[in-house]
């Protein structure tokens, strides 16, 4: 490395990403820290020139105890449990066929990555219209293309998302959008894991004659471990920010019509932006702690369990 | 001896035989599976296409035809219509394009005095840097939003622009790529009396465009995807950006909506994410492999 002449020099190239950085990255750590414990603070009293709020506990308690934050929290932990475990085993088997394939394999290898360049609102309304009931009021019109490939199978046509739509259809329709979503990612990175396992511990088990499920266990997984945990772990962290899918499909409300609320946390935290700063902070604080406290978990599983 | 040792011949090809033939089923499974998969992920895609071509009538049918009798071109021209896609467009390309350059230029100087200039304390600030990629977006989301509403940036093309110019994940990417070229490059550059914003232009640029490709689609990507922030501070609809307009403009859900109209509306903000992914999807998936960060 050569020693500059003029240290301040490289202040310089850094002064636009720092000045940048300080207002938009570093102040707001603090000014979130500070507005969760500010009991009454609201923008309008601060943009007046108010300085003197209260300094407490209230705003944690406050979201805590609302009904509203319970039913967000149900929501989010609710659709990261059913879809991580899906979308990481879907991938999984899709990865390792994929890599058992020689002829076809990079067209089908694009075709699975092209969910992940999409819009998630844009896409989102289009599986609101493949699961909605186009015409639920007369017997000729459409019940749907999800119902009707259903029906194709024998399966009575079900309210998804329409008026009067059941909390778990809703949910139902919810899961198979993210897992649909996060499938590329997560294909991509295992696909990208097995390529890189030596061919000789294959060959090894080849000239054993292991049978191929005790391969795949005793072999393909340790050696994916690292990347299992990775997608595992970042998928979890997607789960607990799930917001735009629920857009997508259910609009702002984030509700069928007439139905349960589908809202998660960073919607709630959102909601509460424009009057509730505070309480906005409060939640945003507890989403962190739990990311958080959630991935130091997933680290210690995957420390015990993973082979490097 | 001879007998005996033909007939071993004979198991191991009969055994040989048996393999190829579990080969094969499993081959034919392998790509059953993988096909069907590949229907259901392609499949929302083709519906959209499809359904932004039909009449209503005939989207509404009980028994849904796989391609349109009728292309209805109109359904486009009302899309535009509809939900302001024009403007919207320009928005976002006024708010891509210009991000993206500003961006550019504060990632390539930054990265370049974390590779290669020496200064106190740089590692503890890049450590500090690494640091805040763990905080949830939200939690800076809050205060930002007090911050643009107190500068006055509300319903300003500023707003959507400059609390995002910074990124640390593409400081650290291209750091790591201009870390990678020889440092004698850069001493045999110093002998010639070459600057420091010469050789950058000269030699890293053109030595890690991959790189600098591979953010400059992130950013416009990012810029066509973003939702949240733009309804954030934006009180006018024509100050907000393309999905923005998709969502807003068509919220009935009462199943009377025009379905087709939609469907149009949706392609078009589509297809340009499908053809950037045609063109440059190796670029995407550097990007995509090291961050597993959308857009």
């Amino acid at each position: 490395m050569v020693e500059s002449k003029h240290k301040w020099k490289a202040w310089l190239y850094l002064a636009p990403a720092i000045a940048l950085l300080l207002v938009f990255t570093v102040w707001p750590i603090f000014n979130t820290l500070r507005m969760a414990f500010w009991e009454d603070y609201s923008i309008m009293k601060d943009l007046g020139g108010r300085l003197d709020f209260k300094f407490g506990i209230k705003n944690f308690v406050k979201v805590i105890n609302y009904q509203g934050f319970k039913d967000c929290l149900v929501n989010t932990l609710l659709l990261t449990v059913l879809t991580v475990p899906i979308s990481t085993l879907l991938a999984l088997l899709i990865a390792v066929c994929l890599n058992a394939i020689k002829p076809l394999q990079r067209l089908l290898q694009t075709i699975f990555f092209l969910p992940y360049v999409t819009n998630s609102i844009a896409i989102g309304m289009v599986f609101e219209a493949m699961f909605n009931i186009v015409g639920y009021k007369t017997p000729e019109e459409s019940i749907g293309i999800i119902n009707t490939v259903l029906g194709v199978f024998g399966v009575d046509p079900i309210n998804w998302i329409n008026a009067g739509s059941s909390y778990w259809a809703n949910i139902a329709v919810l899961v198979i959008y993210i897992v649909w979503n996060a499938l590329p990612f997560k294909i991509l990175i295992l696909l990208g894991g097995l390529q890189s396992i030596n061919k000789q511990y294959y060959d090894a088990a080849k000239i054993d004659s292991t049978p191929r499920v005790r391969v795949f266990t005793k072999i393909t997984v340790p050696l994916l471990s690292p990347m299992l945990a990775y997608v595992v772990i970042t998928g979890f962290i997607g789960g607990f920010k799930e917001y735009s899918s629920i857009v997508g499909i259910f609009g702002d409300d984030m509700q069928a019509v007439g139905g349960e609320s589908l809202n998660t946390m960073v919607g709630y935290i959102y909601d509460a932006l424009g009057n509730q700063e505070g309480r906005a902070s409060a939640a945003a604080l507890i989403l962190f702690a739990i990311i958080f406290v959630v991935t130091m978990i997933n680290l210690y599983v995957s420390k015990k369990k993973t082979h490097y | 001896m001879t007998n005996q040792a033909t007939l071993t011949e004979k198991n191991i090809q009969k055994v040989s035989s048996h393999q190829k033939v579990v080969k094969i089923i499993v081959q034919a499974l392998l790509y059953a599976f993988l096909g069907i998969m590949a229907l259901i992920i392609v499949f929302p895609f083709y519906w959209m296409i499809i359904s932004s071509l039909k009449s209503t009538p005939e989207y509404r049918l009980a028994v849904p035809t796989l391609f349109p009798k009728e292309i209805m071109w109109g359904n486009y021209a009302e899309a535009f219509t509809a939900a302001n896609l024009g403007r919207l467009f320009l928005n976002t390309v006024i708010v891509g394009v210009v991000s993206t350059v500003l961006s550019l230029v504060i990632t390539v100087l930054s990265a370049f005095a974390f590779a290669r200039l020496e200064f106190k304390g740089k590692n503890t600030l890049f450590a500090a840097l690494l640091a805040t990629m763990m905080i949830p977006g939200e939690l800076f989301t809050i205060t930002n939003y007090v911050t643009v509403t107190k500068f006055g940036w509300i319903d300003r093309y500023v707003v959507l622009i400059v609390p995002f110019l910074v990124s640390v994940f593409y400081i650290y990417l291209l750091r790591q790529n201009f870390m990678q070229i020889p440092n004698e490059l850069y001493l045999a550059a110093k002998v010639d009396g070459t600057t420091d914003l010469k050789y950058l232009w000269k030699v890293m640029i053109p030595l890690s465009l991959p790189t600098l490709i591979s953010i400059t689609i992130l950013k416009m990507m990012g810029a066509w995807n973003s939702y949240v922030w733009p309804r954030l501070v934006t009180t006018k609809d024509n100050m907000r950006l393309i999905t923005n307009g998709l969502r807003d403009a068509f919220t009935d859900m009462s199943g009377q909506a025009n379905i087709p109209v939609q469907m149009a509306a949706v392609t078009v903000v589509s297809i340009p994410l499908f053809l950037v992914f045609i063109f440059l999807r190796k670029y995407i998936m550097k990007g995509v492999s090291r961050s597993g960060i959308k857009g």
